[in-house]
């Protein structure tokens, strides 16, 4: 946790990335160890691959990540347990998953 | 002769053909509308017929009544699209070519996409609301329901006007203490999403509306079966909510002519990649696209279709006279949002900004109260019907601000 307190990351009040270009792999181990979550390769390939989308500009859905290729929905479960869209973007360092209001 | 071809004359493509139609010069330019349906849907009123507040012939009338006598109006399904050649084929064969083409073939719940979903009690105790078959249905079951426990359920977060379920649950729960028996009925909204409200504002002003009305809200609940037998929704991680009467939200894809001929996202969910400023196609020039059927971060809402018009028509027009695309679309959406017993409110929003609080100037009306509950906000949703018909599918002026404002919004 160190390393948190100590940058000038920004945070939203739910734990989320203000700027998703402060990320770095070291911060997602931190953010998934406050989770209780290990980072394998695996889960890396999912944080990394929500990067590139939300780059692009797209609207991201449990659906599509399990359209990525890399995972199937079971397996996505299976990484984040809980809610695994909302905990890997969080770990991914893009904004919340959120509808409309 | 050049050729415009629109794909859906719904909400999106009837307002370009009206704007196209206006802006070009008839004697250069042929405009040709598809469709399969000759019916236009008042889409918005599906979510007031269950309860009896809009009669099924209330929001149906006849595309061809909406569009200019100048505009080509061709009623069939498309099978396939062919940007390599400029080219779309029709369900009989036949062959359209263009010039530019203009992709507005919206959303579709698809019930088959979850396991028993549509299965034997489809349209006995499970309806969705977003067809006009499905709502007039339901409003038959609940003319007779008795009672037990409605579980309102989003199958999906990327779901046409995301706000319409929330709008559902706050309906049925005034109708059923209307009909004096609401102690007869538990309400259970059951989201895949973080909570009924995900944005902060909205959460904090809107949040307690759920408790009010004693709505119980299931967050985190991404649907992987319905059990038709045992009565219940079972979840990816196994968590279970039984149900008597199901009111779905399908998951929504795009057209099947878009899936078809592999324009759609990798995903599959057939909603194709489009610059979401400009809404240009990602992969071919002379094709744009708007509405629901675009993959851009937007909500697919009505109102989204109508600010992306007056960017897109501009940059239909820079792109024929061959000059770069301008107007740039900031993701503005402005939606009523029903909460009963004759009262709504309002949320105005873009991509970067979330609904806020405050006031909504409205040139003509006055300001409205934006997440504020009132009898005003409800009276702007019952009067937009004749808006929409009057006004928005024709392309006439509405006097908002194409991109979103922050005049009126109180920020901190």
């Amino acid at each position: 946790m160190e390393t948190l307190v100590n940058t000038a990351i920004e945070f939203t009040a739910e734990g989320y990335l203000k700027n998703m270009d402060q990320w770095t792999p070291e911060l997602a181990r931190e953010l998934a160890a406050k989770e209780g979550i290990t980072l394998t390769d695996k889960h890396f390939e999912v944080l990394n691959w929500l990067r590139e989308k939300q780059k692009e500009g797209v609207q991201l859905s449990m659906r599509k990540v399990g359209a990525s290729g890399i995972v199937d929905i079971k397996q996505l479960y299976a990484l984040f347990p809980g809610g695994p869209l909302k905990i890997s973007s969080k770990l991914a360092g893009i904004p919340k998953p959120a509808s409309c209001v | 002769m050049k050729k415009i071809l629109i794909l859906g004359a719904g909400t999106a493509g009837s307002m370009m053909a009206n704007k196209l139609y206006k802006a070009l010069n008839p004697e250069l330019w042929k405009i040709t509308i598809v469709d399969k349906d000759e019916n236009h849907y008042y889409q918005p009123g599906y979510l007031f017929i269950p309860f009896g507040v809009y009669q099924p012939e209330d929001v149906v009338k006849p595309k061809k009544d909406f569009l200019p006598k100048g505009v080509n109006f061709v009623i069939s399904e498309v099978a396939k699209i062919k940007p390599e050649n400029n080219q779309v084929i029709l369900r009989d064969g036949s062959l359209l070519q263009y010039d530019v083409l203009v992709v507005a073939t919206g959303t579709v719940p698809v019930p088959e996409e979850t396991e028993g979903l549509k299965g034997e009690l489809w349209y006995k105790d499970i309806f969705d609301f977003y067809t006009f078959e499905g709502t007039t249905a339901l409003a038959k079951k609940l003319e007779t329901w008795e009672g037990g426990n409605l579980v309102i359920n989003l199958a999906e977060t990327i779901i046409k006007c995301p706000v319409a379920p929330l709008e559902f649950a706050f309906l049925a729960d005034a109708y059923f203490e209307e009909k004096g028996m609401r102690d007869k009925v538990n309400i259970t909204y059951v989201t895949p999403n973080s909570g009924a409200f995900t944005k902060p504002k909205a959460t904090a002003m809107l949040n307690q509306l759920l408790e009010e009305k004693n709505i119980t809200v299931i967050p985190d609940f991404y649907l992987m079966q319905v059990d038709n037998a045992r009565k219940v929704l079972v979840s990816y991680d196994e968590k279970e909510v039984p149900f008597d009467l199901l009111v779905s939200v399908p998951v929504n894809k795009g057209d099947k002519a878009i899936i078809n001929s592999n324009l759609g996202d990798e995903d599959g969910l057939g909603f194709i990649p489009t610059d979401k400023y400009t809404l240009q196609s990602k992969q071919f020039e002379n094709m744009f696209i708007i509405g629901d059927a675009t993959n851009v971060p937007a909500s697919k809402a009505g109102s989204v279709a109508h600010f992306e018009a007056e960017i897109l028509i501009e940059n239909i027009l820079s792109y024929i006279n061959g000059q770069p695309l301008e107007a740039k679309f900031d993701g503005h959406a402005n939606c009523f949002i029903e909460t009963g017993h004759g009262k709504a409110t309002l949320i105005d929003f873009n991509y970067d900004t979330e609904p806020l609080p405050g006031k909504f100037p409205f040139a003509g009306v006055g300001p409205m109260g934006l997440l504020k509950v009132n009898r005003a906000n409800h009276m702007g949703k019952l009067a937009f019907k004749w808006v929409y018909w009057h006004m928005l599918i024709t392309g006439k002026h509405i006097p908002i601000s194409t991109h979103m404002s922050m005049a009126g919004k109180i920020t901190d």
